[in-house]
């Protein structure tokens, strides 16, 4: 099947250039272990929780989910780098499909988070965390959609702007109150209730639930099939999306 | 080969606040045959790339039509693409890739499998004299190495029709000439070759056809030879004494070869002529027989440059 061939096809290569230098791995999984290891500990305390363990169930779904946002983001950059050396026009020029050009980018990009989240993962695990296997892959498989989603919108922004300094700000400006209605960092169980009104209108905040409810061994939760159901949307409109940058003009 | 029918494209591009539009190309009518290097020429901001860009599916037509090896461009741009390769003026390269994999992936965007991209990729690199290079990083590459490359990511997949927008750009006389007969090479393959160029010897000297371009229009279309001569023909300078000036002019106004004739202030002749090969004979027959004291004769034939500033009243050097 043509499309499966030239999604293989770009996949390969993109991985095949980050294996090349794969510090960026590396320096993408930096900060988020920063946090596992010098913000994670004042949490015990501070949500008084029973617990070391406790504690990281609630704060390792939410890193996580922050790095597969973050992650997805701003590969854009990337792809603009692409455009000026002229990769983009030159692949629009040949019959391959324009979703594989967009979708062998976003699979690299879902592998590349999927490695960080595993190397995060180990590195809790240090720290007494415990998840039941089935329940932390099904967790992971939410991760991959949201970096689907976020890295296909990364995409499509930069084909349209088609610069850095215009994709900068913009990401920055739609990430930071995404990620502060999600209760990211803190569970929004202690937000007043204007905040967690707001915060049910921002998607994230239902994968973050239902990524906590994974760790905590609560696949029964209806937050996980809800979280599920609404990211998996999301990420097929944003592939459809994107797709169509990929096929209209570019200059 | 190729043929379009009032191929239009403006763009709309934003100053501050007002907003302008540019007719990039205004109604271009071309017939490209088969099996030709066929030249785009004119100064930049002519309207090369944007009707290239057009032909090759990046950009749609504002207006227009056209057919490109047999497929239409507005109903079928997919098989379009099939048929066609495209060499951008910018480059088109990946930094950190090997000319090799560029080959091999390129090969193998266009469906075909792997172990043949990889045939064709060593060919192409042997072709190309770019073997020696072949695995090293495309940055360490220098322009002309570079170009080699995008040349042959141009024509891997063995199109009917290849465009090159500026393929000698930037290059030194000698990889220049190098470039040349690689197009070349191409025709002798059978490919329709469609470039654009901004030097004039480059569309004199390897170019079946020509078409000349300016603000957005086709100003003038064929043979090299053919343009030339239409404008003008050759000139005869035949230099004289200022005393014999007169007695050479009763001579030569009316023979039949010369088209017209105007007497120099430092003493001579100017003959406008259709073909100076055959006319210098007889004029020097012509003033040997009356004894009349020859100083100098110079034949200067029209040039490309000649035929651009007929046709817009510039000069393509001054452009
Ligand atoms: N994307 C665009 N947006 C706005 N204007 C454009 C765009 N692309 C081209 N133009 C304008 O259209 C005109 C024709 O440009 P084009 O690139 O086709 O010229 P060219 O003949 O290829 O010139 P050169 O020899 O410099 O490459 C120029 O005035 C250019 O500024
Ligand atoms: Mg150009």
């Amino acid at each position: 099947m043509k499309l499966a061939r030239d999604t293989w096809l770009i996949f390969q290569r993109q991985l095949n250039l980050l294996l090349r230098n794969p510090v960026w791995v590396f320096v993408g999984v930096f900060q988020p272990v920063m946090y596992l290891l010098l913000f994670a500990p004042l949490l015990k305390p501070a949500l008084g929780a029973p617990t070391q363990a406790e504690a990281y169930k609630i704060f390792v779904p939410g890193l996580l989910v922050l790095l597969a946002i973050f992650g997805g983001l701003f590969q854009g950059f990337g792809l603009i780098a692409e455009l000026r050396a002229g990769v983009i026009e030159r692949s629009r020029v040949t019959p391959i499909s324009r979703l594989a050009l967009l979708l062998g980018r976003s699979l690299r990009d879902v592998v590349s988070l999927i490695v960080q989240a595993v190397i995060i993962t180990l590195l809790a695990l240090l720290f007494d965390l415990r998840v039941f296997i089935g329940d932390l892959l099904l967790a992971y498989l939410m991760l991959a959609l949201i970096a689907l989603m976020t890295s296909a919108v990364s995409y499509g922004v930069a084909l349209k702007v088609k610069s850095e300094d215009a994709l900068a700000p913009l990401m920055n400006t739609v990430a930071q109150p995404v990620l502060l209605l999600s209760g990211i960092l803190l569970p929004l169980a202690f937000a007043p209730g204007w905040l967690q009104g707001v915060a049910k209108w921002n998607p994230f905040s239902w994968a973050v639930d239902g990524t906590r409810a994974l760790f905590n061994g609560d696949i029964g939760n209806d937050r996980v099939w809800q979280g599920l159901t609404i990211i998996t949307v999301l990420a097929a409109a944003g592939v459809y999306w994107a797709a169509r940058q990929f096929a209209r003009s570019v200059r | 080969m190729i043929e379009t029918r009032g191929l239009r494209k403006s763009f709309r591009s934003r100053a501050g606040r007002e907003t302008k539009t540019v007719e990039a190309v205004r109604g271009v009518d071309l017939n490209v045959p088969a099996g030709e290097i066929f030249g785009f020429l004119g100064p930049n901001g002519a309207g090369k790339t944007t009707t290239l860009r057009m032909l090759a599916t990046l950009i749609e037509p504002d207006g227009g039509q056209a057919t490109i090896a047999g497929a239409d461009l507005l109903t079928n741009p997919g098989e379009v693409r099939r048929r066609i390769g495209y060499v951008a003026q910018g480059g088109s390269t990946w930094d950190e890739s090997t000319g090799r994999e560029e080959l091999v992936l390129q090969a193998r965007m266009y469906g075909i499998s792997k172990a043949e991209a990889q045939r064709r990729a060593t060919r192409a690199l042997e072709a190309f004299q770019l073997s020696e290079f072949a695995d090293r990083k495309c940055k360490t590459y220098s322009g002309g190495q570079r170009r080699r490359v995008e040349i042959a990511l141009g024509i891997i997949h063995e199109p009917k029709i290849v465009f090159l927008d500026e393929p000698t750009t930037g290059l030194d006389p000698q990889s220049r000439a190098h470039m040349w007969d690689e197009i070349r090479r191409l025709r002798a393959d059978g490919m329709t070759v469609f470039i654009t160029t901004h030097y004039l010897d480059e569309a004199d000297a390897l170019c079946d056809r020509i078409a000349i371009m300016d603000h957005g229009e086709v100003v003038a279309e064929g043979t090299p030879a053919d343009l030339k001569r239409e404008i003008s023909g050759d000139v005869v300078q035949v230099g004289l004494d200022v005393t014999a000036t007169g007695e050479a002019e009763k001579l030569l106004d009316g023979e039949e070869y010369v088209n017209r004739l105007e007497l120099l202030d430092e003493g001579g002749l100017r003959l406008f002529v259709d073909e100076g090969a055959t006319a210098i004979p007889r004029i020097l027959r012509r003033i040997d027989s009356a004894g009349l004291d020859l100083r100098s004769i110079e034949l200067h034939r029209p040039s490309l440059d000649d035929v651009f500033l007929t046709k817009t009243g510039r000069s393509l050097r001054e452009s």
